[in-house]
């Protein structure tokens, strides 16, 4: 379970998360809207302590992410992450870089982490791709990779930003499509996304962020369809 | 009347030109080593935040770029001898061609680094691995190719760059040159030979360099 509790984050004079708390239960996903600057990929990057925080806890299976006891190296294992912009290693074919974390990270065996790296790769349909170099492949190839090379160290939360924002519009279904296959098995994930029909379909809940606090939250359905906050209200009329 | 050539006594001494051309590989391979150990050094002083590091970076990295190598091999030689430090002509070239190096090579290096974006440092993050790993096995080698060409380029410029030399009686290809030349009268075909020599010099080093980061870099960039 990921636990935030009243967490505050500034970025010099500009504070941009303003008191957030929320719970994601194992299992859970939960889609994360808002306008730019609202303080949503902040949280994440926050979760997996790429950023601190000013403030308050955030708690990953009981563990205090931002205590300095805390070995944030291997915390991270736990926490897959996927950005907007791939960040595909651009030197090192697909196949190596779903097996590079393993083996150096989880220091597996050159085969184990070949056999993990490539199941991962066939799971997100890149089971053709091994030998090829990400700047090759289109946005959306990039993309699954990116989530396959999450997913071959294991994790127990996926955290993804916006990961279909900088894809062609032709190309945003196939990594939905992805993403849905991992809800469907359970696994954990907060999602911050622009895709509101994603939000409605795919996760248990949303949570709406305006300004650094959350708005709104409650059932995926229901907060998309009949918000109840005229904040929520504005921004959804607005996104359609 | 037209010009006589006689290679002859070219041949004779090609011996000689040989083992100059050997001087002048191996003072600009050194000037090269040296330089790059000392731009390493130069470019993390410029990059960080520590303020005499980085004056005396900034000044070694301008005085080097903007003065021409003649000026630095001067002073190597006479500039130092005057203040009664006398360095062999050997030592004087290397010192000059290792100071440009290492200003040239800082700005390469930094320009490499800094060319890296830092969402690669958050992707290696995000999957658990140090900070070791990731200069280990994300960012030096993408920063290698970036900088590979530049630093071949370098090196060309330092095996040219030596043929000064000349000026303090150096025996590298060009000094020997001259001193065959004054000997025979025959300038120009000793020249034409030289010539000849650090185009084969020069070629071989880049076709080498280009053989290398075959084997090295397999991948795009």
């Amino acid at each position: 379970m990921i636990s935030v509790q009243n967490v505050h984050k500034s970025f010099g004079d500009l504070e941009v998360l303003k008191g957030v708390s929320l719970d994601v239960p194992n299992g859970e996903v939960l889609s994360v809207i808002g306008g730019s600057g609202s303080g949503k990929s902040t949280l994440l990057y926050c979760i997996n302590a790429i950023e601190t925080i000013n403030s308050g806890k955030i708690l990953v299976d009981d563990v205090d992410v931002h205590s300095k006891d805390t070995n944030k190296d291997k915390l991270r294992q736990k926490l897959g992450m996927v950005f907007q912009h791939f960040n595909a290693f651009p030197h090192m074919t697909v196949l190596e870089n779903a097996a590079l974390a393993p083996r150096i990270v989880k220091k597996m065996s050159k085969e184990e982490a070949i056999e993990i790296a490539k199941k991962e790769l066939e799971h997100v349909g890149l089971g053709d791709k091994f030998d090829v170099y990400p700047t090759r492949m289109s946005g959306g190839q990039q993309q699954r990779l990116a989530i396959a090379r999450a997913l071959a160290m294991k994790p127990d939360f996926m955290l993804l930003d916006e990961v279909t924002s900088a894809l062609d519009p032709e190309l945003v279904g196939e990594v939905l499509d992805t993403l849905r296959l991992l809800a469907d098995e359970g696994m954990t994930m907060i999602c911050v996304t622009h895709e509101m029909g994603f939000a409605r379909d795919v996760s248990d809940r949303v949570a709406y962020f305006h300004q650094g606090v959350i708005a709104e939250i409650g059932e995926a359905k229901q907060v998309i369809t009949e918000p109840q906050n005229p904040l929520t209200q504005k921004f959804l009329s607005k996104v359609r | 009347m037209e010009y006589e050539f006689h290679w002859n006594i070219v041949f004779q001494k090609m011996p000689e030109l040989l083992s100059g051309a050997f001087v002048t590989l191996h003072v600009s391979v050194l000037a090269m080593l040296l330089g790059i150990v000392i731009a390493i050094l130069l470019a993390i002083a410029k990059m960080n935040n520590s303020k005499p590091f980085c004056y005396v970076a900034t000044v070694w990295v301008e005085i080097a770029r903007n003065t021409p190598a003649l000026f630095q091999i001067y002073m190597a030689y006479f500039g130092l001898g005057a203040f009664g430090i006398h360095l062999s002509p050997y030592v004087a070239v290397l010192s000059a061609l290792v100071f440009i190096n290492a200003g040239y090579l800082t700005e390469t290096f930094r320009g490499g680094f800094q060319s890296i974006p830092s969402t690669q440092y958050s992707a290696s993050k995000s999957l658990g691995m140090t900070s070791i790993q990731t200069y280990r096995y994300i960012i030096l080698p993408q920063m290698l190719r970036r900088i590979y060409h530049p630093m071949t380029n370098q090196f060309v410029w330092s095996i040219l760059m030596s043929s000064l030399g000349i000026l303090v009686g150096m025996s590298e290809l060009s000094g020997t040159t001259q001193r065959l030349q004054s000997l025979s009268f025959r300038t120009l075909e000793f020249f034409i030979v030289a010539a000849v020599m650090y185009f084969i010099i020069t070629k071989l080093v880049l076709f080498g360099a280009s053989l290398l980061s075959r084997r090295l870099f397999k991948g795009e960039i």
